[in-house]
């Protein structure tokens, strides 16, 4: 997903409060009074002021075509009504975090030529199982508004979305100039839904399918035959995770009609012999999603690995995924392609150093890297000592268990980090950790900008000294200066949110679990970190006290998850009753259960402009 | 001053098993343990007060959700680990299972797993009918040869596609059939009182 800036959605100064870049440079002329929320002047306002000069307007559109962060265009339509009509009027991306902080309505009331739509439903923890299903997030009502509104549009990226097979066919009716859908960790789809996207879209040049849910309920049908029979726009199509079968003379055809196609990933159906084929018809591939990378051998007998690397070498490939069920003896293989790759995924392939060692020593140029732990520290060792232009690197855990034996530790990240000095995000997950190798890693990586460390052991301190982990996230919060993502874990005090809250002056984005001894450990964390934009807890010993020090900053952040931890009702009510702009959803595990003080299990407290949803299920209290 | 004299004598007087003198430990509760209104110890042959797929008390409870693994990810360790065990179906083949619904059943305690076809059965009872006749062999024989399978010993439970430990009943068959990963049957003080519980229709 791009990471566009967050805060398109933000009406001016009355809720920003005294937030960094305070209430914009508002116009002199004091008759004027911004009664922004009613949605465009040029549309039903009614002439309450005189209209401004058409051709200032006109020259103003044509200056704010070139701003394209969002953030530069939410400055921009503060400055006066003038810029604010003209930005609403230019601005072709709409970037929306959380599809409930404002209604469609509203918003294609304000944008008038919107192309590319981004929109964001489930917090984060859906993806753990902590938010229950039918919890919402539904497109159906965007997409229904998007239609009849911006017939022009091209693009849409939906992330932890729920979308149906008729939203899909609705999308691909409403759009003639369709070009680009991403959908990210979205359900409620099926095969049917992408069958309509492919016959109806003519001009689809992306279908990004990622770590999707895909209903296998339904019947299937063959969508890959529904793309047009002449020669089509592809330039990506990514469906690793649509885990049924598929029709793969179709994909071979369709592959063979689309000159423009760079990206292609995929499911694990495909093993090496129909690879090679799909290779052979696309040799401008740039990124390659390599399906099972086992041999199942067809009328041609099995695939030998010198003819696999054969059209790996005649190949242009920059970035390597897929792996479902590799057989290693095919490894060897991509050898041919290692020097020039960028990207190399592994993190569905159980492979032990041995495996990796060979593949991983001609990958210097590797920038984004993501393995298994099955590699060991000796795996990640060889890397740091190939790859010193690793700028991501993501280790995943083959054995997701509290107990299980967990094969990288301290030692892995020490190696990295003294190898890998332009590291800019890590996600690593392990079993034994220590302050030092996270604090040698805070000196040698200065340039980080997401630190997320998974302890999978509760509360598990350092496993030399035997103490909590404090020093070492301390560390990276004070030295790497460009942070704006932190998950911590492993044993945690207060003394851990008191350097957050002291250091992390860029965090956007912190990931608390098990961690924490007070409430204290939130107060510093909302006084402390002015940029925090999303605050994930769970299962912390926070109370409604800690809960209620954020009062004054809650309006400056897009939400503030909190599962399993102290609070009750009480407090949940105490936020929603001051803080009217907030939406403020209690769940409870068991509905039933009363409990003694109204504990709450699970809330979900964010910024709207469009007040308490009404597509909420019935264990969800909106309060 | 007193009260805590008075808990004193209370202790001395108190019928514990155990030799005198010896102090029997304080067992902390397991971190999830279920909440003040639904804590409810399952004994043998006790019903539920609804069906419950709790944590058994004395094992490593597990968390829901932790460590933070997309259940993507997990389900696709899953699948591949499948498809190494059973032959992969041909890749043209639109039918995703065409040859039966073929998932591992294991019994804790025996020595080696047995596979099942799943379409082969109409519904619960069935099903249920045709693990007690396979692993009839390895039910309780050990104690006195006489044992038959008694059903509140045992708990039949499932992995589903998130890879999560599901109690088996729950859910409507064919739901259940399309969601099923593995069977396990759990017996022992693990599946005390689960076992006989059940909605098992």
């Amino acid at each position: 997903m791009r990471d566009a800036e967050e805060g398109s959605e933000s009406p001016p100064s009355q809720m920003s409060g005294d937030g960094p870049g305070g209430s914009g440079g508002e116009s002199e002329s004091d008759r004027w009074m911004p009664d922004l929320r009613g949605g465009n002047g040029g549309g039903g306002g009614g002439g309450r002021w005189a209209p401004p000069d058409q051709v200032l307007e006109n020259v103003l559109e044509s200056v704010l075509e070139f701003l394209t962060a969002a953030r530069d265009r939410n400055a921009a339509s503060l400055v006066c009504r003038s810029w604010y009509r003209a930005e609403a009027q230019t601005r072709r991306e709409l970037f929306i975090g959380n599809c409930y902080a404002v209604s469609p309505r509203r918003a294609v009331e304000r944008f008038g030529g919107v192309r590319d739509v981004v929109l964001k439903g489930k917090p984060r923890f859906a993806d753990f199982s902590l938010v229950p299903y039918g919890w919402g997030a539904y497109v159906s009502p965007w997409v229904a508004a998007l239609g009849p509104a911006y017939p022009r549009l091209e693009r849409i990226c939906l992330k932890r979305m729920t979308v149906s097979n008729d939203d899909l066919a609705l999308i691909a009716k409403s759009f003639p100039l369709f070009k680009e859908l991403s959908l990210v960790c979205c359900e409620g789809f099926s095969t049917h839904g992408l069958a309509a996207i492919a016959e109806w879209c003519r001009y689809l040049r992306v279908l990004d399918l990622i770590e999707d849910y895909i209903d296998e309920e339904d019947e299937l049908v063959d969508w890959i035959s529904k793309f047009p029979e002449s020669n089509t726009s592809l330039e990506s199509l990514v469906f690793d995770c649509v885990s049924v079968p598929f029709n793969f003379e179709a994909l071979e055809a369709l592959v063979a009609r689309s000159p423009a196609l760079r990206r292609l990933r995929v499911n694990h159906h495909v093993p090496v012999e129909q690879l090679r084929s799909l290779m052979a018809k696309a040799p401008q591939l740039t990124h390659l999603g390599t399906g099972a990378f086992r041999s199942e051998p067809g009328p041609g007998g099995v695939l030998s690995v010198s003819e696999l690397a054969t059209s790996f070498a005649a190949s242009r490939l920059l970035c390597l995924s897929g792996f479902r069920d590799v057989n290693p003896e095919y490894l060897p293989a991509i050898h041919p392609v290692c020097v020039n790759l960028t990207s190399l995924n592994f993190s569905f392939a159980s492979l032990t150093a041995e495996e990796l060692i060979p593949v991983i020593r001609n990958c210097a140029r590797l920038r984004t890297f993501w393995v298994l732990d099955t590699v060991g520290d000796e795996g990640l060792r060889a890397v740091a000592e190939t790859c010193s232009d690793l700028r991501e690197l993501r280790v995943f855990p083959l054995n997701a268990t509290e107990d299980s034996e967990g094969s990288v530790s301290d030692v892995g990240l020490q190696a990295i980090s003294e190898g890998c000095h332009k590291l800019e995000l890590i996600l690593y997950f392990c079993q034994r950790m220590t302050n030092a190798a996270v604090i040698a890693m805070s000196k040698n990586c200065p340039d980080l900008v997401t630190f997320r460390l998974c302890i999978m052991g509760r509360h598990r301190p350092d496993r030399i000294t035997g103490e909590p982990m404090d020093d070492g996230f301390g560390a990276i919060v004070m030295n790497c200066k460009k942070l704006t993502r932190l998950s911590v874990s492993g044993l945690l005090t207060d003394k851990a949110f008191a350097y957050i809250g002291k250091y992390g002056k860029l965090i956007k984005t912190l990931s608390v679990a098990f961690a924490g001894n007070t409430d204290m450990s939130l107060q510093f964390v909302f006084e402390g970190c002015t940029r925090l934009q999303k605050l994930e807890v769970r299962d912390s010993p926070f109370s409604d006290k800690g809960l209620l020090s954020g009062l004054s900053y809650f309006y400056n952040m897009r939400f503030l998850w909190m599962n399993s931890c102290k609070l009750t009702m009480r407090g949940c009510r105490d936020v929603a009753q001051q803080m009217p702009d907030l939406v403020v959803e209690v769940m409870k595990d068991h509905p039933d259960d009363e409990g003694e003080m109204e504990t709450v299990d699970k809330l979900y407290l964010y910024r709207s402009l469009a007040g308490p949803r009404n597509d909420a299920p019935p264990f969800v209290n909106i309060l | 001053m007193e009260a805590a004299a008075d808990v004193e004598n209370l202790k001395a007087t108190e019928l514990r098993l155990g030799l005198p003198g010896t102090e029997e430990e304080e067992v902390a509760p397991p971190p999830s343990t279920p909440r003040a209104g639904s804590k409810r110890a399952l004994a043998a042959g006790e019903e539920a007060k609804k069906p419950v797929a709790a944590a058994p008390p004395a094992a490593k409870a597990q968390v829901v959700g932790w460590p933070p693994v997309r259940s993507y990810r997990k389900s696709c360790f899953q699948a591949s680990t499948k498809s190494k065990a059973a032959a992969a179906p041909p890749p043209q083949q639109e039918e995703a299972a065409a040859g039966g619904l073929f998932v591992k059943v294991s019994m804790d305690g025996a020595p080696y797993l047995r596979k099942i076809d799943l379409k082969m059965y109409k519904g619960y009872r069935e099903l249920r009918e045709a693990l007690e006749a396979m692993f009839l062999c390895f039910s309780g024989g050990a104690v006195d040869g006489a044992a038959a399978f008694n059903p509140s010993d045992f708990a039949v439970t499932y992995e589903d596609k998130d890879g999560d430990l599901m109690l088996v009943g729950d859910v409507p068959f064919e739901m259940f059939i399309s969601t099923c990963k593995r069977l396990r049957i759990m017996k022992g003080s693990e599946a005390r009182g689960l076992g006989g519980a059940t909605g098992v229709n």
